[in-house]
């Protein structure tokens, strides 16, 4: 009998998302006796023209990661959808524009001013900036072309499931092939975690008092937190009553506030605004001054409550003037 | 209505009106057939409080030149609490918007009794001359556009 073929591949990326296949560690063993990989960049030596020489439809599953920003990933995102019959964005950045997509609060243009010009660390006295074509010595070579405006997976191309995570972990990733072999996915356009909030899962749940108010908003490095109670009973910026559970409180395992890479739970639209609302709401005065003062410690709210979420947001990108 | 593409810019302003107080000036406004500018939408909430930075979001997004929410005054909301949460998610919503390139004066939040259908008339009128000014908000992703870049170096 043969395998079903999957692939992986990645896009405006970091690089975690990979890390996820790799932290199978064992498992790894049992998903490559399941299935035959036959694209991942990462990990094994197959070139772009080896999935277009492939028939369409001929992969079962592929898990992209990372966000769409250049003309080749926009490329390589629809050819991987017409090779494969499932395709899944896999963690924050395919899913919801993630990390990179805080992007879109510049343009490509500011981002290339800063990153080869402004940027105190780079010595670029010429002022070179990546071009379309380069030729040397007679050879000539096309590059990809930074976007604007970064999107989501879908908003590329159909996407039938997502794993959220920045990255993912492992087990999820391990469900979501199980899932897939033994065919009992559930309907399209699902999200493959549990659909609560994240303090459902916190170790810390009985200690997140019912009623509560702040004067004070603290950032990590500002509080000596205490292990054992709510973070955000503590004044910290914890995402998980706005965030998707499905990590097993990772990060307030560690001591540290959920950051809300998992997304919004179904019955939320814009998770940002939802945060910003809950947050907000939360503080202890009724004075306008007072008020300004204590939300005055969330220094970049977009940064803040859309850090993983920025385009697929309600706006989805800083305003350009027409 | 005009949307700027076809005739002058009107702007187009989407209304959040608490049942008890402000959406009452409205209907006060227009009995006592007062004229104030045609261009809210309003849209009418049991209270301030129940305005989720969402619906102004979503509101923008789908073409809203400005968002007007309009709440009791502090002390009078039927839920105690409603408006004040509402200045206090406002405060938050509007460093957003700014961050996002929305202008300040597309977002206000303003407190009218039903008795006071002058101050609902001078707000409406006052924000919609503001907005008229900043022009249309235009919220399009725009078209991605590469021409200028194929040319060759070396
Ligand atoms: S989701 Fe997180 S781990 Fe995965 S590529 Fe994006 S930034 Fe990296
Ligand atoms: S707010 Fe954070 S720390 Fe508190 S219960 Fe929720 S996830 Fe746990
Ligand atoms: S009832 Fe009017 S603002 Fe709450």
């Amino acid at each position: 009998m043969t395998k079903p073929k999957v692939a992986f591949y990645w896009c405006a990326a970091c690089g975690g998302c990979e890390e996820t296949v790799v932290d199978l560690a064992e498992q790894i063993l049992d998903v490559v006796a399941a299935v035959d990989i036959v694209f991942w960049p990462v990990a094994l030596d197959f070139k772009r023209k080896d999935v277009e020489a492939m028939p369409d439809k001929s992969i079962a599953a592929c898990f992209l990661n990372g966000a769409i920003r250049t003309t080749e990933q926009e490329e390589m995102a629809h050819l991987l959808r017409r090779k494969s019959q499932t395709l899944l964005a896999f963690g924050s950045c395919a899913q919801l524009g993630g990390i990179p997509g805080l992007a879109n609060l510049w343009q490509r243009e500011s981002v290339l001013e800063r990153v080869y010009q402004e940027c105190p660390s780079n010595v670029n006295l010429d002022g070179v900036r990546p071009s379309r074509q380069y030729r040397d010595n007679g050879h000539s070579v096309t590059l990809p072309t930074l976007f604007d405006t970064v999107l989501t997976l879908d908003q590329v191309v159909d996407v039938d499931y997502y794993v959220p995570g920045c990255p993912p972990t492992p087990k999820l990733l391990l469900e979501a092939v199980q899932a897939l072999l033994g065919g009992n996915l559930p309907p399209k356009g699902a999200v493959l975690a549990p659909d609560h909030a994240l303090c459902e899962e916190c170790p810390r749940k009985d200690t997140r008092p019912d009623k509560l108010m702040l004067t004070e908003f603290k950032r990590p490095h500002e509080a000596l937190i205490d292990e054992e109670k709510c973070l955000m009973a503590q004044g910290l910026l914890c995402m998980g009553p706005a965030t998707r559970g499905g990590c097993e409180a990772l990060c307030v395992k560690g001591n540290m506030p959920c950051t809300g890479c998992f997304g919004p739970t179904s019955r939320v639209k814009d998770s940002g605004a939802k945060a910003l609302s809950a947050f907000a709401s939360l503080v202890n005065s009724n004075d306008e001054k007072e008020i300004a003062g204590i939300l005055g410690n969330i220094a970049d709210p977009v940064g803040t409550f859309y850090r993983y979420s920025l385009p697929s947001s309600l706006l989805r990108r800083k305003r350009v003037e027409a | 209505m005009p949307d700027g593409n076809h005739g002058p810019f009107e702007p187009r302003i989407v209304a959040f009106f608490c049942n008890w107080c402000t959406y009452l000036a409205s209907d006060l406004a227009g009995t006592s057939r007062m004229k104030y500018a045609p261009n809210t939408r309003v849209v009418r909430v049991m209270c301030s409080g129940r305005v989720d930075p969402q619906f102004v979001l979503d509101a923008f997004a789908r073409g809203a030149d400005g968002v007007l929410i309009g709440g009791c005054h502090p002390g009078d909301c039927h839920y105690q609490e409603g408006n004040y949460k509402m200045l206090r998610r406002f405060h938050l919503l509007k460093r957003l918007l700014a961050q996002m390139g929305i202008e300040d004066e597309r977002c206000r939040l303003e407190w009218i009794s039903a008795a006071e259908a002058d101050k609902l008339k001078a707000a409406v009128n006052d924000m919609v001359e503001k907005v008229r000014a900043l022009g249309p908000l235009h919220l399009a992703i725009p078209k991605e556009e590469f021409a200028e870049e194929e040319v060759a170096v070396s």
